[in-house]
């Protein structure tokens, strides 16, 4: 198992920095937003027709890259860092991942090379994006094969041009997939504090579907640790930007006749920042590498979620009061990432969630 | 080179099984190198038979009491000696602090007359650093050496002496030109502590122990021959010698597995203490929840500790980034005794006698001694300091 960066992967990194740099830019952001789609064509495109990011940790066999979770990693980190918005995590990630871990051989087949290539983009419908233990109770299939229910959040489930569900029935749990002009379908936009990854809710009233794949619970269990462990990467790129460029201030901000990042308690909240980074960071890397290296990971990625979800919220509480009246205008760019740390953190579980998942694989009993 | 790092690989497996001494293995003692103390037939034992390899120092030259490993090597033999339980032969702060600062710094002669020495386990050091009026501001320190042929002559006081009991020699910043602004006329020299001008009294500290000393110095010698780096210059050697020291106390380095700080698992596996309170159906769902963070900050520190301890390997040498480890770690060392503190009610709370057991009284002491470790080695506020200044780059 590999526990550095190869440096394929660091030059890796920098194309997918470059293109970002020029291609997601933070009034880029600002502008996407207020759109109902909230994402760019023609980036969308570049992303998955000239760099093929979009198919990068999908399996060769079925269109994709063939890389794991340490290159979806570095792109997730990337895009993070930069506030990219678009279907990326929804489609490429939570609908790809669900159909490479739980879609049986022809569903593959067919679906993981439109999602690889970009082609198409699908929204995966969850009932529930607080808890695994969730999913599968509000969405139901009938007798009659029929789906029925709400789910009240999916990312990006108004732009996808194609849905996937994970949905109950009296057979057990099973991914099934939609189409957009079906019968019974409902979509609504939800407004978060978030408007850089955009919400819907999906409501179904007997709504047709096409059999995916069956789910087992250890497979969801699976599944939604690697969804966790990429949202983290995402987070972390998040965070490592939004410390970098507040600790740049502190070196600008003149106050007393002195930078304030001068001041004995800006620098001690910094390093303890720097620490709580640091740490999530070789937690999240780890990770990724074992699972990378086809090691088992029982209780790492939601170890990972938990400590990403505390540093980047603390991160980004920090980088609003340390600049100051600043901070909390409009205007500065540092909202944006407050307000993703705050979704983000809550997505697929919060940090309490999660340590309590934890305390469950460990074997502690509870406290009932 | 793979088949020659595999053929060394089985050649020190071998030499260890048939080699290392049953006394050498498991939990024990380990030889400190002091000549004042004793210790088992095989922990001498050990110490002498991996020194004749040069061992004890597996990456110092021959020439100097060491094996000229590689790092790849060093890391094969501490390996092999993980596998079989063997403990080190030697640990003390010749080994993991003076000498390296000695290779870097010395001259041929230093390196010559002391070396081998600490290679041999034939000298314990004590580092004489603090002072009442030099904590955390150490370069305020005010003991004097003037030189007087060739030897320094030395007055002051240094406190927080480890081991300064048992030392044979002390490493020593003195003050060698008042003139000179605070951080340019301090010089690091090196002198026996058996000699009239040096005065040990052992401090009593919160937890009844004393692992600390007062060191008086009454014009003590040390001779010029012993002055390390340049006059008035040692201040850069003394800095050197603490990131040695910190990142053996982070655990960083190409080191045996035993640098983990105190009471730190191995894995996100709970230890036995904690994981008796955490199974106990009395225990609260918050305290559970209190043990399962430390777990998880103590998991990622290792992490952490793995990725940089493995671009230490690949040629980096430890820097500022020693002081992420050592704020790091002391905390960790310190909340782990706190929480099992907390977890035990008032079975916690005994000082000495009967009504409390062995193990609870251990861990009350534990929970006291373990205020000192935030403090000793730079205070966390003082690494928070040097983290700022040199990791982020704040301004002063």
């Amino acid at each position: 198992m590999q526990t550095l960066y190869t440096d394929d992967q660091n030059q890796f990194r920098s194309v997918v920095s470059r293109f970002l740099e020029a291609h997601a830019t933070t009034s880029q952001a600002r502008e996407l937003q207020e759109t109902a789609s909230g994402f760019d064509q023609a980036v969308w495109h570049q992303m998955s027709g000239e760099l093929g990011l979009v198919g990068t940790h999908l399996p060769e066999a079925y269109g994709g890259f063939g890389f794991g979770m340490i290159e979806l990693g570095i792109v997730l980190e990337e895009m993070g860092r930069r506030l990219y918005c678009g279907p990326f995590f929804s489609s490429a990630v939570l609908s790809g991942l669900a159909v490479a871990e739980l879609a049986d051989e022809a569903n593959k087949i067919e679906l993981l090379p439109k999602i690889a290539s970009g082609e198409e983009r699908v929204a995966l419908v969850l009932d529930d994006l607080n808890q695994v233990e969730g999913i599968g109770h509000q969405l139901m299939i009938s007798d009659q094969g029929l789906l029925s229910g709400t789910a009240p959040m999916v990312i990006d489930g108004l732009s996808a041009q194609r849905l996937l569900v994970i949905a109950g029935s009296a057979t057990g749990l099973g991914l099934y997939q939609v189409d957009k002009g079906a019968q019974g379908l409902s979509i609504t936009p939800r407004v978060s504090v978030d408007q850089t990854r955009k919400l819907a809710e999906v409501v179904f009233v007997d709504t047709a579907t096409q059999f995916v794949g069956r789910v087992s619970p250890e497979a969801l269990n699976r599944f939604w640790d690697l969804a966790s462990v990429a949202l983290s990467h995402e987070m972390i790129g998040g965070a490592e930007r939004l410390l970098e460029d507040t600790i740049a201030y502190t070196k600008l901000r003149v106050q007393f006749g002195r930078p304030i990042g001068s001041v004995q308690a800006i620098k001690h909240r910094c390093a303890d920042l720097l620490l709580t980074l640091e740490f999530a960071k070789a937690a999240t890397q780890h990770v990724s590498f074992s699972l990378a290296a086809g090691e088992e990971e029982k209780h790492h990625p939601s170890m990972v979620k938990a400590m990403v979800s505390d540093c980047y919220r603390d991160i980004a509480i920090a980088a609003i009061q340390l600049r100051g009246g600043i901070g909390f205008t409009w205007e500065n760019d540092t909202h944006l990432w407050f307000r993703r740390a705050k979704c983000s953190e809550v997505l697929l579980g919060t940090a309490g969630y999660h340590r309590e998942r934890m305390i469950q694989s460990l074997g502690g009993q509870d406290a009932a | 080179m793979t088949t020659s790092i595999e053929a060394f690989r089985s050649e020190t497996r071998d030499w260890l099984r048939t080699n290392c001494p049953p006394g050498a293995i498991g939990p024990g003692e380990i030889h400190s190198g002091s000549t004042k103390m004793s210790f088992q037939a095989d922990t001498v034992a050990w110490l002498e038979i991996m020194a004749d390899r040069g061992w004890t120092v597996p990456m110092w030259p021959k020439a100097y009491g060491g094996a000229d490993l590689s790092l790849d090597q060093a890391k094969v033999l501490y390996e092999e000696m993980a596998a079989i339980g063997a403990r080190l032969p030697l640990i003390n702060m010749g080994t993991r602090m003076l000498g390296p600062t000695l290779l870097e710094y010395g001259t041929e002669a230093q390196k010559l007359r002391h070396l081998p020495v600490i290679a041999r386990g034939g000298a314990a050091w004590c580092q004489g650093y603090s002072e009442p009026g030099a904590g955390s501001d150490l370069a305020g320190l005010s003991t004097k050496a003037v030189l007087q042929g060739d030897q320094f002559v030395i007055h002051g006081q240094k406190i927080w002496t480890s081991g300064a009991q048992n030392a044979d020699w002390m490493f020593c910043l003195v003050r060698t030109d008042s003139d000179a602004p605070k951080h340019q006329g301090i010089s690091f020299v090196l002198l026996p502590m058996d000699q009239p001008g040096v005065t040990i009294k052992p401090i009593k500290l919160l937890s009844g122990s004393s692992p600390f000393c007062e060191t008086f110095l009454d014009g003590a010698i040390a001779e010029k021959s012993d002055l390390v780096g340049k006059l008035n210059e040692g201040w850069a050697v003394g800095k050197r010698l603490l990131q040695h020291e910190r990142s053996g106390q982070g655990g960083l380095g190409p080191g045996p597995v035993r640098s983990r700080p105190v009471g730190v698992t191995v894995d996100l596996e709970l230890s036995e203490v904690l994981a008796r309170y955490v199974a106990d159906p009395q225990t609260k769902s918050s305290q559970r929840e209190a043990v399962l963070r430390w777990n998880m900050r103590n998991r990622a520190f290792q992490l952490t500790q793995a990725r940089m301890g493995q671009e230490v390997r690949d040629g980096k040498t430890p820097g500022a980034a020693t002081s992420m480890f050592k704020l790091y770690g002391a905390s960790l060392a310190q909340d782990k005794q706190s929480l099992t503190a907390e977890l035990m009610g008032c079975a916690g709370i005994g000082w000495e006698g009967e009504g409390f057991s062995e193990e609870e009284i251990g861990a009350t002491r534990s929970w006291l001694a373990s205020r000192a470790v935030t403090i000793y080695g730079g205070t966390n506020e003082v690494q928070a300091n040097i983290i700022a200044k040199r990791v982020l780059g704040l301004p002063d």
